[in-house]
């Protein structure tokens, strides 16, 4: 087993300082209270910064504790915050793809929808927004699933409902299909959640790679699908750009 | 080559932005750039028009290489701009002799005062369309031709130019001193209190009331129509459309149609209704203005209502109470209850807009109880924007003699769920949002492409139109009454609070 990571024991110990007394202190304050080099002290700042634990005052150049920290214990992304953040690129997605979009994040044990696109043929579509669908038989709560410990965590107990005769169902079926989800890093559901429909998704990223919701489309299995059954490359494609894209816009640096 | 992209440039109030969009309306690359806001003295609010130019040399091409896409493969550029800015410049040099005047500045306040006192005050909103107000253009070159140094002899001789940013960006674009083109559109034109709206031409009565010389003006062209080949930035380029960004929000969410009409929902909100050939006079607090005008064709106008403070109260509750740390967050707080609580807020930060138009209203907060949470508020801060919204509606529907049948709605705000149904629920029409949020972009570059045939008429730029979202009312009338009843309450509440200064009449 290897040893305890020194940068995360001294990033530690700067969040403990800053905890401290008046809680703003500058750079020198900050590298001599632990015995570090300026150009270490700084480093280490500044990933603080960027995932939200430490906050610099622009006008005194001073560090203190960040809101992301204090509110640890609560939701790591409002999810009206991540619609916000999305919704330029959603449009998009419905764009280039021709089908209906949707976003959603894990909800005891179901699919929340947070966002909703319809589908750009302006045919009649109602607003899903708000609903809640099955984590087992969609794409987007196979990337949940796949992605979410606590999502994976609430469905553990009881047998999942079965919509079509292709409903995954099994646990020993559903672990090699999340094995492949992580594999390929997309997921989607052919049939599963009612004959004729299909859907493709893929996640949403924020700092450290940490997935904080999945992005998909869907509509009828035979616009979505090849002829041989499997999600077409190119709408795969659209759906994974799109993700990707508000991942880096969320702060996901390597996705 | 083919030509294969049309170009947009929205010069905003904050910032300078180019867009590539494809045949089908889908954006294809995005650059900004922000420019400073100056502001030398209370009251004042100034824009570098140099600045504002580098910045476009600097994104637009940034934008082509973006997209990897040469000046060759870019059908036509429109440009959507901030209304009513003014910029004057040298001829000669195209240097400008004074900093762009924000409409948000207030410097000629004591100057409109004394021209509404005036007994010929009416041929104002008689001839364009407008309240004698600060933001309009028109007072502004008169204050300048006052406070700047010789500058009405120059202006006579026609050695200084008055120009929009459209008209400032258009210029520099065909060659500035070296032959550029010193043209407006007919909506940037409404907005001057210079321009007839009838005649779409300027008017010698309104010339001489405000004291401009003709010589320092723009020619006035169609909103869609080729004004020049850019000489500079995007060498080759046809310059084919400038609007309004409000109007040009209009023509990007396709209301082309005699009473469609759509509502962008920033800091402040702007309600434009098309209503057709004919200009409507307003009898409840409404500006007459023109919509737009595609090449030798009659202009189509608008009625506009300007909501002073819709995303700024969330803003407001972000930054100066603390409560939400993202503006999103709004609605998460604001469901955590199922209702106001008997709780409204008026925001007449800087008093009220239309309809009302008191300048002298301030906010409130009224039927504060010991029940009262912070959802509560932040119900009350988004259900302000619904009823100031209703309020506008009701008032076109009086004047327009047309109910209003869908809201067409863009803007940041569209992205809160609970606030496009409350409005949807409040005006009992469907709100619909479309595919692509960037419609004063689109629309500026829907005017251009249309202007050189790159589309080939408006309804193929309807079948580009796509509904992304669409809320449908829900709330049952007796409700929707008893709370416009309440809110009604609450915005008389707000008025006659500033009283005038002692002394002062």
């Amino acid at each position: 087993m290897p040893g305890p990571v020194q940068s995360i024991e001294r990033a530690a110990a700067i969040l403990r300082l800053l905890a401290q007394g008046s809680g703003r202190l500058g750079l020198t304050e900050i590298a001599n209270s632990l015995g570090l080099a300026r150009g270490t002290a700084h480093g280490i700042l500044r990933t603080l910064q960027l995932v939200g634990f430490v906050e610099q005052d622009k006008a005194t150049g001073k560090y203190q504790l960040g809101a992301a920290l204090l509110h640890l214990g609560t939701s790591y992304l409002d999810v009206n915050e991540l619609r916000s953040r999305a919704i330029n690129w959603a449009d998009a997605l419905a764009a280039r793809s021709g089908e209906a979009v949707r976003i959603g994040t894990h909800l005891q044990g179901r699919v929340l929808v947070v966002h909703h696109v319809f589908r750009p043929d302006d045919s009649l579509q109602t607003l899903d927004v708000g609903m809640l669908l099955p984590l087992h038989a969609t794409a987007i709560g196979k990337v949940l699933l796949a992605y979410d410990a606590n999502a994976a965590a609430a469905v553990q107990e009881g047998e999942p409902e079965r919509f079509t005769r292709r409903t995954v169902r099994t646990r020993k079926e559903m672990s090699r299909v999340l094995a492949t989800v992580r594999e390929h890093g997309w997921a989607s559901d052919v049939d599963e959640a009612g004959p004729g429909e299909a859907g493709v998704a893929a996640p949403i990223r924020g700092y450290g790679g940490l997935v904080v919701g999945a992005m998909g489309i869907s509509g009828a299995t035979e616009r979505i699908c090849d002829p041989g059954g499997r999600p077409r490359p190119e709408l795969v494609g659209y759906v994974r750009d799109a993700a990707r894209a508000v991942s880096r816009d969320l702060g996901a640096a390597r996705w | 080559m083919t030509q294969r992209y049309v170009m947009s440039i929205d010069q905003g109030t904050t910032s300078t932005r180019c867009i590539l969009f494809d045949w089908r309306g889908r954006l294809v690359s995005v650059t900004q750039r922000e420019h400073r806001q100056r502001f030398p003295r209370p009251g004042w609010v100034e824009h570098d028009p140099v600045e504002i130019w580098r910045n476009l040399e600097r994104i637009a091409p940034e934008a082509l290489a973006h997209a990897g896409v040469g000046p060759g493969e870019v059908a036509a550029v429109g440009i959507a701009n901030q209304r009513e800015t003014t910029v004057l410049w040298d001829r000669r040099t195209g240097v400008p002799v004074a900093p762009a005047v924000v409409w948000q500045d207030t410097r000629t306040a004591a100057l409109v005062e004394e021209l509404s006192r005036r007994p010929d005050a009416h041929v104002v909103r008689e001839r364009c369309g407008l309240p004698l107000a600060t933001y309009f253009s028109a007072p502004t070159v008169r204050w300048l031709l006052d406070h700047v140094d010789g500058l009405r002899e120059r202006a006579e001789r026609g050695e200084v130019l008055f120009g929009t940013m459209e008209s400032w960006l258009i210029w520099n674009l065909t060659g500035g001193p070296d032959g550029g083109v010193h043209v407006t559109d007919v909506t940037n034109a409404s907005r001057t209190l210079l321009m007839n709206l009838r005649d779409l031409d300027w008017d010698p009565v309104l010339l001489d009331f405000f004291g401009v010389p003709r010589a320092m003006l723009p020619r006035i062209r169609p909103s869609s129509q080729t004004y020049g080949t850019a000489k500079r930035v995007l060498p080759g380029v046809r310059i084919s459309a400038a609007l309004g960004d409000q109007q040009a929000a209009l023509f990007g969410q396709t209301c082309f149609r005699r009473g469609e009409a759509k509502c962008t929902y920033g800091t402040g909100a702007f309600l434009l209704l098309n209503t057709g050939a004919e200009p409507v006079a307003s009898t409840h607090g409404l500006l007459t203005t023109v919509g737009y005008q595609i090449g030798d064709q009659p202009a189509v106008y608008a009625l506009e209502g300007s909501i002073a403070v819709t995303g700024a109260l969330v803003q407001w509750f972000r930054d100066q109470l603390g409560i939400i740390s993202t503006a999103p967050e709004i609605e998460t707080l604001a469901r955590t209850v199922d209702d106001n609580g008997g709780c409204y807020i008026v925001p007449a930060f800087s008093g009220l807009f239309a309809p009302h138009w008191r300048s002298e209203a301030r906010g409130v907060i009224v039927g504060l109880t010991s029940y009262i949470t912070k959802g509560h508020l932040a119900r009350a801060v988004l259900e302000a924007t619904g009823w100031q919204t209703r309020e506008v509606v009701d008032a076109m529907n009086a004047d327009a003699g047309i109910a209003l049948t869908t809201l067409k709605v863009d803007g940041g705000m569209t992205s809160d769920n609970l606030l496009m149904q409350f409005i949807a629920d409040v005006l009992d029409v469907p709100v619909v949002r479309p595919m692509v949020a960037e419609t004063v972009s689109l629309g500026a570059a829907y005017a251009a492409g249309l202007a050189v045939g790159y589309w080939p008429d408006l309804e193929g730029l309807r079948r580009n139109w796509h509904r992304a979202a669409q809320w449908t009312p829900a709330m049952d009338r007796k409700r929707r009454e008893e709370e416009y009843d309440n809110w009604r309450r609450a915005v008389e509440r707000a008025f006659d609070w500033v009283r005038p200064a002692a002394g002062s009449s």
